[in-house]
């Protein structure tokens, strides 16, 4: 399969690439590892008359921390932030997730930036990324501005990334100390998720402090489990207390129906992989 | 056309692409380097994989134009002369094929999981293949030639 023409741009800087794509407009699309965006070109589920490809462009590459927060870059990949020290210090459910996005191959290529754009509400991003309370940093000509991750996804495969803008990195402030876990169920190996649930969770005298949960292929977009969070706080660490407040994470979320299972297959999923995610990440 | 300057198995190649070539295409079509095939064309079965400066990628997922300045190493820039590559070595001793139409994919998901983990368990190895379909099913001496090739590597090697 091959995708049809297109003509092709390398911009060495972000202003370049804005430039590029405020002169393509609509007919552009912004390749990053291309790993979810070749499929769509080869299959011509879309036929862009211009590629803009971020693979040159410095300075979208890399892991730091700044102040309290972990800034990770648009253009890093999977395979770089799942084996991120950084990462596993300050935002360990990401790691967790990311590790298990597709392959090794895939991991090599695709970068946190176009998975986070591509916004398939079935990928590895949305719900650790919901549950760190990460933000978005996403750049225009006129200057960068920052949307918080339950702003960030709009609809399916549509997020708060406007015409002529692009998403350069995510800042995530610093889960150090809080225990956290990402639950993803499959049926062969990378697989898409069939349902997944990311948890942070912070205990104080064996009693949840605080604990967020973020919901994978729950809907047409990653979701926020809101009344597991508020059923669980106070609550203490035991597994009948975990499981009776996790009965609520289907609340509010519309899942599709596939070969993989029956949207009321994936409401009973979501229920049982939060209670084990919370579990675990309470260390209970 | 974009012109592209990319290192194929250590020869520099210039050639002027179309954007939409896909990696494998300019291989296999452009430089004859057939050794890497096409298996699925859709991302899934590995058969297709190729180094980008070092780590294993989908070539078949790819684009020439973004190798551009980047070194690619096939599976026919493996072997050093008529000696073969100590993973090479191990498949052939393992008997880790049947059809042998996933091998070149194999190998080359093999070396870069050996070069990341040189001693890797059946576990780690089964998990680090997770891109590479057998459609004969014939991982279990697979695995084993990837264990017995991560000792060769690791300097057990004749």
């Amino acid at each position: 399969m091959i995708p049809a023409t297109f003509e092709y741009v390398a911009p060495t800087s972000v202003d370049e690439a804005l430039a590029a794509l405020a002169e393509s407009g609509d007919d552009a699309k912004v390749i990053a590892g291309g790993q979810s965006l070749l499929p769509v070109l080869k299959m011509r589920l879309n036929a862009p008359s211009v590629v803009i490809d971020l693979g040159r462009v410095d300075g979208l590459r890399g892991i730091s921390v700044d102040g309290s927060d972990l800034v990770i870059g648009a253009m890093t990949t999977h395979h770089e932030i799942a084996n991120s020290p950084l990462v596993r210090e300050h935002a360990g459910v990401l790691a967790d997730a990311v590790s298990q996005v597709a392959d090794a191959q895939v991991r090599h290529r695709g970068t946190i930036g176009g998975s986070l754009a591509h916004a398939d509400p079935a990928g590895d991003y949305g719900a650790p990324i919901l549950a760190l309370g990460a933000s978005m940093v996403i750049t225009g000509s006129g200057g960068s501005r920052t949307v918080a991750a339950d702003d960030y996804f709009t609809d399916l495969f549509e997020t708060a990334v406007g015409e002529g803008e692009l998403l350069t990195s995510v800042r995530i402030p610093s889960h150090g100390g809080a225990g956290s876990a990402y639950e993803k169920f499959v049926r062969v190996a990378q697989q898409w998720a069939i349902v997944a649930v990311a948890a942070t969770v912070r205990v104080a005298d064996g009693h949840i402090a605080e604990a967020a949960i973020g919901l994978t292929n729950m809907g047409s977009t990653p979701l926020r489990a809101r009344g597991v969070e508020e059923a669980l706080r106070g609550r203490p660490v035991t597994a009948d207390a975990v499981r009776e407040a996790a009965s609520r994470a289907a609340e509010g979320t519309n899942p599709p129906s596939d070969l993989n299972g029956s949207a009321e297959y994936r409401r009973h999923l979501a229920t049982v992989l939060t209670a084990r995610a919370v579990l675990k990440a309470a260390g209970g | 056309m974009t012109r592209i300057t990319v290192t194929v198995d250590g020869t520099r190649y210039t050639d002027d692409v179309e954007p939409r070539t896909l990696l494998v295409q300019y291989l296999r079509d452009r430089l004859g380097k057939v050794g890497t095939v096409v298996g699925c064309d859709t991302g899934n079965c590995g058969a297709c994989t190729v180094h980008l400066d070092g780590r294993s990628v989908k070539s078949c997922q790819l684009l020439a134009v973004q190798t551009d300045g980047h070194e690619v190493t096939t599976i026919e820039g493996l072997a050093n002369g008529a000696t073969l590559h100590p993973m090479q070595e191990a498949f052939r001793d393992c008997h880790a094929l049947q059809c042998g139409f996933c091998t070149p994919g194999m190998i080359m998901q093999a070396v870069d999981l050996v070069t990341e983990n040189p001693h890797p368990t059946e576990a780690e190895v089964r998990e680090g293949l997770e891109g590479n379909l057998c459609r004969c099913t014939g991982y279990h001496n697979i695995v084993k030639a990837v264990q017995q090739g991560a000792g060769a590597m690791s300097g057990g090697q004749s």
